[in-house]
């Protein structure tokens, strides 16, 4: 089935849906991951985007149950070069195509996703429509011309839990105040987990270091959580634009110094926005598995996963109160930071992972060591 | 941290020869590598045997050794250029063991040499089968269950707790030679046997098959400050079983989720933690259960290798230029990545395409070779292709094979619906070269991808991408040529198929199939290998087409020219003419005209992206190429680099209007066609073997009986002396006849005049058109009717007076300037009798072009170059030619250890795969140490075997009577030893096999024989005397199968004996020139 791509610079692609008839209307960004797209769709911090994968042969290995970020699939349509309909893989359940029809989400194949990365590379992100259903360039490139973007939005609430949830035996549970626990794992650490679009591997990392995990939705008030008495505070990745997210970043300031508190992604963007700082967004940003991340205080360098298309401004932030710990090799942009007199730290990137290398997973243990302290 | 300031001058080890499972990929990285540590200001010194390297060219190193790569020789290196380290990791297996041997030695500690990159006990951890399991247990990583044995006892008590299948695997060798998989107990032990024999420390490991596993490799780099990169992915397709080498690969992996994916990057990035490597590229090697996912560790190489080279064209990331850099201190964040300028090489490179090896075999030169695929490698090159999509990378590596396919079938060719059912399930469950074949043929018939794959154990994935193929081939035989719309040709297109496949498919030809493309507007674009998937701007052109929308290869304003490559690597074509495109590339450089390359082997240096100005990593077809001439509208083409592959091309392109720079297609017509090359040597008042063409037995016979035996019969159609035999009967005649089949008058059968005992001379020159320059004149070493290529030569000649010698230059020229060559020529003489013949006249470039540069500090090719853009001999400054006053000698390497079965007797039918030069001011010197550069060896004393055949027997008293002088004990077999009696030479008889033990072969296992010189003809006595030869193989003793390789090795003994063997740097040799 015929499908067009529009961006909103009049640029349009023509395609193939392999899911059927659909139309998405979201923010086009690109992917640079050769393995992992089962963990993209289901990353929550791709709420509001179009996807595409610069890898061209997508569906190979299927998609399988224990691979799932989140329980649903966040982009609003998928781009790929060429789909593959028979899987190889023994964890393989079900096709990608099927994954998607079941979520509905879009998704297209058969035309040059290089040539949309190269153009969105020079161009910047951009906000596209999709369609097997309106098939005239014009009316879809005056559509996402039209379309909101994600600038100012605030897409935290489209995805942050309604209720606090645990985590054991690799899925959420629903309870509050620690009640659930995870059979065969000491777990004397209790950790309050800020969803702001979490990914299910941060919750089994923690969980592995023995943590029991209390998640909340992202706007619960600072007292809420310090009545819980954990030893950390954790926050989570998410979608969209820092800035527009309302009713969180004066409760991360309120609990500043009250406990450990270790962000990651939006959770560090939040954390900038806390420490009294700004953020910017990026040309096109960083998605991928292959991105180089510098520790400033070892000088080691370690190959991270990474999903983000905002970042935090250093200038914005007093440099007596917070330290830069890590930069990308590639733009020198903040990957992380570490505030100097309370325990809060923070990376741009994705230590847990999923899709990508295992590399930053270090810094969990690290924030387990803050804990302890 | 920045480099290292405590060292000034660095050692590097070469591979040496071309063999099988190490081939040119050794000088793309050693090339790489020297280049990298000038760059940083470091002395470089070299040692290679092999003078068709591009790391050897003299400009390259400040000093450079063309020696033997022994730990002897090195050891002599270092003496004399005290390095303050050695790099022992670009130099693939023989680089690491020599440096291993060299350390036992204490050479290192006394001359204060450090090991770079891996010290002595790293190589060890990685490459000792004990330690490496003990080492992989330790950081809790699974290998296979194994036993280590250095007994065959042992092996045979192993074996029952382990279980058969059994996979053998010698420690310490090449491409894992004498390894195997052993069904029964009879197998093992035969395996057990030639695997002791082979590994350096007598050790075989015996271990559970994980047939049918998934294999992958992974390219992982580390740097001193332990930051650790993985550069590729690669997954095999053929699973487990098969050698690496011989497997076709993909890179990046396609059926492992990121999860799986991860957890191996985890576990390679431990192993060159665990084993130690402190810096540079290593390669592991795993298999993963397709049931449940369970990973075992394989291998690990602590050093670049094959695959390494094949990531770094596959990703456009130098892992050798980088592991150069990390060895002398700096960190992958200090290092910039070439391709985009801002981005350094501390990250992942993530590729947007899909790229396909494919090995290339040559069974067809080893007829009594077993065409099966085992875990020792027997492939003697390979091909790379980049596709957007799987399907279409892996139908242009088919065509890219140069094996007659244009894709994966659809093209009328290599069939195999003559096998019965039956057949075709065992070709497919016993790896073969013709696995793809039958999987084509399988899928005709209906097999669905689960039932290949259970007799296969090929991924379903792989399977069912070739189903599509074989699906849309359907398709387009249903719809024909008027079906062809834009949308299907594009779809046609982008799963890969050639223009050659469409038009077979539809009846028409591929001219037509372009024409409609054209008219349709079904065009290739050209995308970029950019390390990073678009996400940064990348300054390196280096290009693969694929059928897309957006065209990234934009046309200069430059002069341009292209210059086709040669592709895969085999038996007759290899990385001599690649050194000549990487010089043609050069020549250009330094003229300022842009040189855009072709070619499809990743082994090479000429599909480096720093060789030429624009790479397109290309199929060397008609189609592929045109497609890129007409992108970039070149001033011409150079074909005459590049061996037979771009030579094929020249008509064709010509044809379709395309300027063929240099001697013009048709004077190579007029070279090749054996009526119209008569004419020009009768013009030309010259001689050649009387011969004839046939087409029929009857007129055979009568041709053979004009011409009189013995006579050379070949198939006009193939080259590289394929099929080639010297015959001295009718009852040969027919036997040929039969096993060639029936003749048509478009292929007939060439008969010529076998000059006996003739010498032969290879002359490689240089024409303006005008005026010609002899490049060099070499005189073989074996007599005329072994294949060029296989002979030793000497330059200058050794025997020939100089009014023959006279009379050859004359001739060359007068030939050269008749033909109208622009560019190189080189030409193939016998004498006999004094008498001048020639044999063969090839307009081009020859194999012998860069031992003739090296040996004489000519380059050839980058002068042949310049001629061909216009420059005249005198513009170049080309007066006189370069008379040389030491002695270079060529010895070729051959593959016999790799197919058992097979004869190691030389004949007109090519066999070697690499070759090595001697040089030195002393001739048997340069003998011997082409002799010792090619593994052979020269014992100093002991029993010599002489075996001759009768017409032999005069020539051999010389020789024997030498030896005895030298004090070597001489024994013979009967006939011989009568002779040398006779002859009041003391002699020694030994059974002939049939006499009884004990036997010759008895003497050879016992150890007491040290040389064996044994010559036979006719079939009759080949069979006879093919044990022994096969016996001195197995049993690494040295042999010699010609009088006049005797007469040489001789010579060598002598010299020894009076003199010591020295090293010099070829620079002072060719200095003495200027």
């Amino acid at each position: 089935m015929k499908a067009l791509i529009a961006l909103e610079d009049g640029r349009i692609f023509e395609g193939t849906s392999f899911t059927g008839p659909g139309e998405a209307i979201g923010e086009v960004v690109f992917n640079t991951s050769m393995s992992g797209y089962q963990e993209v769709l289901t990353d929550p911090s791709y709420t509001g985007q179009i996807v595409t994968m610069s890898y061209p042969l997508i569906g190979n290995y299927g998609v399988n149950p224990e691979d799932m970020e989140s329980a649903a699939v966040h982009p609003k349509a998928f781009l790929i070069k060429e789909y593959h309909a028979t899987p190889s893989n023994h964890r393989s359940r079900a096709t990608l195509a099927e994954f998607l029809q079941q979520h509905g989400v879009l998704g297209v194949e058969g035309f040059d996703t290089r040539a949309l990365v190269k153009h969105l590379r020079t161009r910047g992100a951009m906000k596209g429509v999709v369609s097997t259903v309106d098939l005239d360039p014009a009316s879809l490139v005056q559509r996402a011309k039209d379309s909101t973007g994600l600038i100012g939005q605030d897409m935290v609430k489209i995805v942050t839990c309604r209720e606090p949830y645990g985590w054991a035996d690799g899925r959420p549970v629903p309870g509050t105040d620690f009640t659930t626990a995870q059979p065969g794992i000491d777990q004397p650490l209790k950790v309050v987990a800020y969803d702001f679009g979490i990914k299910y591997n941060q919750l089994r990392i923690l969980t592995e270091l023995g943590c029991r995990v209390q998640v909340v939705p992202a706007t619960t008030a600072a007292a809420t959580v310090l009545a819980m008495n954990p030893d950390g505070i954790f926050l989570s990745n998410g979608p969209g634009d820092p800035e527009g997210i309302q009713g969180v970043v004066e409760n991360v300031r309120a609990l500043l110094g009250k406990k450990p508190i270790f962000g990651i992604c939006l959770g560090h963007q939040i954390l900038g926005l806390a420490y009294g700082g700004s953020t910017y967004k990026l040309k096109f940003g960083h998605r991928g598995g292959n991105q180089p991340v510098m520790d400033l205080t070892t000088g080691h360098v370690e190959i991270t996963s990474q999903n983000h298309g905002f970042c935090v401004d250093m200038n914005s932030l007093d440099k007596e109160e917070v330290e830069l710990t890590h930069i990308n090799l590639n733009d020198n942009s903040v990957e992380g930071m570490r505030h100097r007199r309370h325990p809060a730290f923070s990376v741009q990137y994705h230590p847990e992972y999923a899709p990508g290398p295992h590399d930053a997973r270090y810094l969990f243990e690290r924030f387990i060591a803050m804990m302890r302290k | 941290m920045p480099k290292r300031t405590d060292i000034h001058k660095i050692l590097i080890i070469g591979s040496g020869p071309i063999i099988i499972s190490q081939a040119c990929e050794f000088d793309y990285s050693g090339a790489q590598a020297v280049k990298a540590l000038k760059e940083e200001g470091y002395e470089v010194v070299l040692i290679n045997s092999n003078p068709a390297t591009i790391m050897t060219d003299p400009e390259l190193a400040d000093a450079t050794y063309i020696e033997p790569i022994t730990p002897e020789m090195v050891i002599k290196v270092i003496e004399k250029e005290r390095p303050d380290a050695i790099l022992p990791t670009l130099g693939g297996q023989t680089a690491l063991n020599t440096a291993i041997k060299v350390a036992e030695t204490g050479a290192l500690e006394k001359y204060g040499v450090e090991l770079l990159a891996a010290n002595i006990d790293v190589i060890k951890k990685a490459e000792g089968r004990e330690e490496f399991r003990a080492a992989m247990q330790a950081i809790g990583l699974k290998v296979p269950e194994s036993a280590i044995v250095h007994t065959l006892e042992a092996a045979m008590a192993a074996a029952d707790t382990i279980g058969f299948p059994i996979i053998i695997r010698p420690s310490f060798t090449l491409g894992g030679t004498g390894g195997g998989v052993a069904y029964n107990r009879q197998e093992l032990e035969d395996f057990c046997r030639s695997g002791l024999d082979l590994s350096m420390t007598t050790e075989i490991m015996l271990e559970r098959s994980l047939l049918g596993w998934k294999e992958f490799e992974l390219e992982v780099m580390r740097d001193r400050n332990d930051n650790v990169v993985i550069i590729c992915s690669i997954e095999n397709m053929d699973a487990m079983g098969v050698h690496t080498g011989d497997s076709i690969t993909v890179a990046p992996a396609q059926t492992l989720t990121d999860r799986e994916y991860q957890e191996m990057r985890d576990a390679a990035i431990a192993i060159i933690r665990e084993i130690g490597v402190e810096t540079g590229g290593s390669n592991v090697q795993f298999a993963v259960n397709p049931a449940d996912g369970e990973l075992m560790v394989i291998e690990m190489n602590p050093r670049v290798s094959r695959s390494s080279a094949l990531a770094s064209k596959a990703t456009g990331f130098p892992i050798a230029k980088i592991a150069a850099k990390l060895a002398v201190g700096y960190t992958l964040d200090e290092i910039k990545n070439d391709i985009t300028r801002e981005t350094y090489a501390s990250f992942e490179p993530t590729i947007d395409y899909c790229v396909v090896k494919i090995p290339r075999w040559t069974f067809e030169k080893f007829p009594q070779a077993d065409d099966v695929l085992t875990t020792a490698m027997k492939s003697v090159g390979e091909t790379m292709a980049i596709g957007r999509t799987f399907k279409e990378a892996f139908q242009k590596g088919m065509r890219s094979l140069e094996t007659g396919r244009f894709g994966f079938g659809g093209d009328g060719r290599d069939r195999l619906d003559h096998l019965d059912s039956e057949d075709l399930e065992q070709g497919l469950r016993v790896p073969n070269s013709r696995r793809v074949a039958h999987i084509y043929e399988a899928m005709k018939r209906g097999f669905t991808p689960d039932r290949i794959y259970a007799l296969t154990h090929i991924d379903p994935w792989f399977l069912h991408n070739l189903r599509q193929i074989v699906d849309t081939e359907g398709r387009i035989r249903e719809r024909g040529f008027q079906g062809l719309d834009r949308d299907f040709l594009r779809t046609c297109k982008q799963q890969g198929f050639s223009d050659r496949q469409l038009a077979w498919l539809t009846g028409t030809s591929s001219d037509d199939v372009r024409g409609l493309r054209r008219q349709l507007g079904v065009l290739p674009v050209y995308k970029l290998v950019d390390t990073c998937a678009a996400e940064f701007e990348s300054y390196t052109p280096y290009y693969y087409s694929t059928y897309e929308e957006e065209n990234e290869a934009t046309r200069s304003d430059r002069r341009k020219i292209v210059i086709l490559g040669g592709g895969p690597n085999r038996i007759g074509q290899g990385i001599e003419f690649d050194y000549c495109c990487v010089h043609a590339a050069f020549a250009l450089r330094e003229i300022g005209v842009e040189s855009i390359m072709i070619n499809s082997n990743p082994e090479t240096v000429s599909t480096d992206y720093d060789t030429s100005d624009k790479l397109y990593f290309e199929p060397l077809t008609r189609e592929d190429v045109l497609n890129i001439i007409e992108l970039e509208q070149p001033e011409g083409v150079i074909v005459q680099f590049g061996g037979q592959t771009p030579l094929n091309l020249a008509v064709p392109l010509e044809k379709a209007g395309v300027k063929i720079i240099g001697t013009q297609p048709d004077a190579i017509d007029r070279a090749e066609d054996r009526k119209r090359f008569q004419k020009f040597l009768q013009k030309l008042g010259l001689r050649q073997p009387d011969n004839d063409t046939v087409t029929t037995l009857d007129e055979a016979l009568a041709a053979a009986n004009r011409i009189g035996y013995p006579v050379v019969v070949r198939p006009s159609y193939v080259l590289g002396g394929r099929d080639m035999r010297i015959v001295y009967t009718d009852q040969g005649i027919r036997d040929f006849m039969a096993a060639i089949g029936i003749a048509t008058l478009e292929h007939p059968i060439l008969i010529d005049k076998f000059l006996k005992d003739a010498i032969e001379v290879d002359v490689d020159a240089l024409c303006d058109g005008r005026r010609t320059i002899i490049g060099g004149i070499m005189e073989h070493v074996e007599e005329a009717g072994i294949h060029s290529g296989d002979s030793a030569c000497v330059l200058p000649p050794h025997t020939l007076s100089p009014q023959l010698i006279e009379e050859i230059k004359q001739a060359t020229r007068a030939m050269a300037e008749e033909l109208g060559v622009i560019g190189l020529m080189n030409v193939q003489y016998a004498v006999q009798n004094k008498v001048l013949y020639i044999l063969e006249v090839n307009p081009r470039a020859s194999r012998t072009v860069p031992f003739v540069s090296k040996a004489t500090g000519v380059p050839l090719a980058k002068l042949a170059t310049k001629v061909m853009m216009g420059a005249s001999l005198d513009d170049l400054g080309l007066m006189t030619e370069v008379e040389i006053s030491h002695w270079a000698v060529k010895e070729a390497v051959f593959p016999f250890d790799r197919f058992p079965n097979v004869d190691t007797l030389l004949g007109p039918e090519m066999k070697s795969t690499g070759e090595v030069m001697g040089i030195d001011d002393n001739l048997g010197l340069a003998i011997a140490k082409a002799h010792l550069a090619a593994g052979g060896r020269l014992p100093q004393s002991g029993n010599v075997f002489i075996s001759v055949r009768d017409s032999d027997k005069p020539a051999i008293l010389a020789i024997a009577r030498s030896l005895d002088e030298m004090g070597y004990m001489i024994c013979a077999t009967t006939g011989t030893a009568a002779f040398l009696k006779d002859n009041g030479i003391a002699c020694e008889h030994v059974n002939k096999i049939s006499q009884g033990r004990p036997h010759i072969l008895d003497r050879i296992q016992d150890g007491e024989i040290s040389w064996i010189v044994n010559t036979s003809l006719g079939k009759r006595t080949t069979e006879d005397s093919y044990s022994i030869r096969r016996a001195a193989l197995d049993f690494h003793i040295a042999y010699t199968t010609t009088v006049t390789g005797a007469a040489a090795v001789v010579t060598a003994m002598q010299e020894m004996k009076r003199k010591a063997i020295g090293v010099q740097p070829v620079q002072y040799f060719t200095r003495s020139l200027q």
